[in-house]
């Protein structure tokens, strides 16, 4: 009996095996320098209250738009310069980064947790459960997601837990679908057939069986989705609807920046640089993974 | 045919449906809408007064069916900050949106399709490498950044081109590049996968047997049938992928157009203004997808036969 069972699920580990997490050797130049900038900003982020400098809301009016390291008028120890309230925009990128990092992985795992299981349970039901699950994702891959956040920003007020739900809401349709796919794919599949013979109910076959063959797939678009809701977080803040001041996050940074920009474009150029070393890591990173697992994704 | 254009329209629908709905309770959730329009120290029997005269007291299916018959009746209320009709805002606001799109959907395709094609065929060389680096980074880069690098390149440092509204053709240099950077690096990836399916056709190596000039071959042969696949695709990206950055980019420049009214009365919290401008981008964006696709249709005898 436990070499019956044993060979009936060994099978669906298959899938896991073949997605091994790639590692340093197999990559190329670009995808270390992506991983090592990725490592880098994720350390940052986590080591922030030892790393910074200075709190991130200490005002001085006294040293108020300095320009950083290098240039005339630089006040020591300020190495990227000083804000229109004389705060530390080196301490406040480093907050702002760890704020944007905590943000975008929670609205990632949210968005995968809500999709996934969407997904999930309309391949294993189908039916009407089904068309109704597939009719939502088609009419929210139709409608700009940028238009949904500015409506519950609006309507929900600005604040950490409405942003963490749109971040959340944001890119549900692509793991259900993704999931949904694969999972009718692997529903004829001998082995859960065999597991059905076998006795195994629905949540079993979708948790032992199913589960673990999808993981590859939802790897990838989580890598892929991160780096877009990097840039939905900005976008947001950027606008003035994001996580509200004095709290840093990069985006909002760049958007009150914007106001100096012709006599201190520092400001702005230190977290629109950050940014962009972010979304271009997870971005290689995304792709990378991709490619490695060879998921046959839409390339968007 | 008429079963997949049918269908089409009905999925079509449905999304309104969807979104107008989606509109309607995302506002009731929130709270009393009375309380967003009356200012603080008014009495309880007024407010009262108030929930009765606006039907705020009847239940929500009957506030629902009211707010459903005035969308369909084309009454969509009044701006709280204006006091006028929001579809009058709104209206004003179209043309300035289109001419700023159309400008932006014109330079994504003049640079990315010859770039796309450029990458197909030098796919294994460095010009290839270039362009695909080049479009795949783009597609990393938030439209916001690109604005105000531009800005602060072209406007304060060189003191060549306009920042604020869009009087001049001058106007239009910035805010066009900033909302296709994302385009051109999706455009360009499309131009490139479809091109590089087309080129290793049969077809392909006969026009050149025959003698065809090289770009003949590419161009007549190569990117005709390359077209189809890649005008459906143009039509569902720069659908939304273009309102998307609208938004932002109209945002930064002062654009008089849809995009900046949006961002400006969702954060004065002007609810009837932002409903109908949500809701008439979600139109025009699920009408263009839905064109699209029926036209698609009407090119390629496959799909209306495979779907319909």
């Amino acid at each position: 009996m436990t070499d019956a069972t044993h060979n009936l699920s060994s099978p669906h580990n298959t899938g896991l095996r073949s997605f091994r997490i790639p590692i340093w050797s197999d990559a190329n130049w670009i995808v270390r320098i992506a991983l090592l900038i990725g490592l880098i900003l994720i350390l940052t982020a986590l080591t922030a209250p030892w790393l910074a400098p200075f709190d991130p809301n200490a005002q001085s009016l006294i040293s108020r738009l300095r320009p950083p390291i290098g240039f005339d008028r630089y006040k020591d120890g300020f190495y990227f310069g000083t804000d229109e309230l004389g705060r530390d925009i080196f301490s406040r990128c480093i907050y702002g980064l760890r704020l944007t990092f905590a943000l975008a992985l929670a609205g990632a795992v949210i968005g995968l947790l809500i999709g996934g299981t969407l997904g999930l349970m309309a391949g294993i039901i189908g039916g009407l459960f089904e068309e109704i699950v597939m009719g939502l994702v088609d009419a929210q891959i139709a409608i700009p997601f940028t238009l949904i956040a500015l409506l519950i920003l609006a309507i929900m007020g600005s604040s950490l837990d409405v942003m963490i739900l749109v971040l959340g809401v944001y890119g549900w349709e692509q793991y259900t679908r993704i999931v949904r796919g694969e999972v009718k794919k692997l529903i004829q599949m001998p082995f859960v057939e065999a597991a059905r013979a076998a006795g195994a109910t629905p949540v079993r076959i979708a948790m032992r069986h199913i589960l673990p063959n999808v993981v590859s797939p939802i790897v990838v678009q989580f890598t892929l989705n991160f780096s877009n809701i990097v840039i939905l977080e900005s976008t947001l803040s950027f606008l003035g609807l994001g996580v509200q001041p004095p709290t840093a996050t990069l985006g909002s940074m760049v958007g009150i920046g914007r106001d100096y920009l012709p006599t201190a474009p520092w400001i702005v150029l230190a977290p629109a640089m950050v940014i962009l070393l972010l979304t271009f890591a997870v971005q290689i990173l995304g792709d990378w993974l991709r490619d490695k697992a060879d998921v046959r994704l839409r390339s968007r | 045919m008429l079963t997949y254009v049918l269908r089409t329209l009905l999925r079509m629908a449905i999304t309104l449906f969807l979104i107008v709905s989606l509109v309607f309770f995302a506002t009731r959730l929130s709270g009393n809408p009375v309380d967003f329009v009356l200012g603080e120290g008014i009495t309880k029997e007024d407010r009262d007064l108030l929930i009765a005269y606006y039907g705020l007291d009847s239940s929500i299916g009957t506030q629902y069916w009211r707010y459903l018959s005035s969308v369909f009746s084309g009454e969509f209320g009044l701006s709280f900050l204006e006091r006028r009709p929001v579809s009058e805002i709104v209206l004003e606001r179209a043309w300035p949106s289109l001419k700023l799109l159309l400008s932006a959907v014109c330079f994504t395709l003049i640079v990315s399709i010859p770039l796309g094609i450029l990458a197909a065929i030098y796919r294994t060389s460095i010009i290839g490498s270039v362009v695909m680096v080049v479009a795949f980074l783009g597609y990393a880069v938030p439209s916001f950044i690109i604005g105000i690098l531009l800005v602060l390149i072209f406007a304060y440092t060189l003191n060549w081109l306009p920042v604020i509204g869009d009087g001049t053709a001058l106007h239009f240099i910035m805010p066009t590049l900033a909302i296709s950077g994302m385009l051109v690096a999706a455009i360009t990836r499309f131009t490139r996968n479809a091109m590089l399916d087309v080129l290793s056709q049969d077809y392909m190596r006969t026009a050149r047997a025959k003698g065809l000039p090289e770009w003949i071959v590419i161009l007549k042969h190569g990117l005709r049938n390359a077209s189809i696949t890649l005008l459906s695709v143009v039509g569902l990206q720069i659908a939304s992928l273009a309102a998307a950055g609208s938004v932002v980019v109209e945002s930064i420049f002062a654009w008089p157009g849809i995009g900046d009214l949006l961002v400006r009365s969702a954060i004065l919290r002007d609810y009837p203004v932002l409903q109908f401008g949500v809701l008439s981008v979600a139109v025009a964006v699920i009408v263009i997808n839905a064109a699209v696709d029926i036209a698609y249709a009407f090119a390629d005898p496959r799909i209306r036969l495979a779907k319909g």
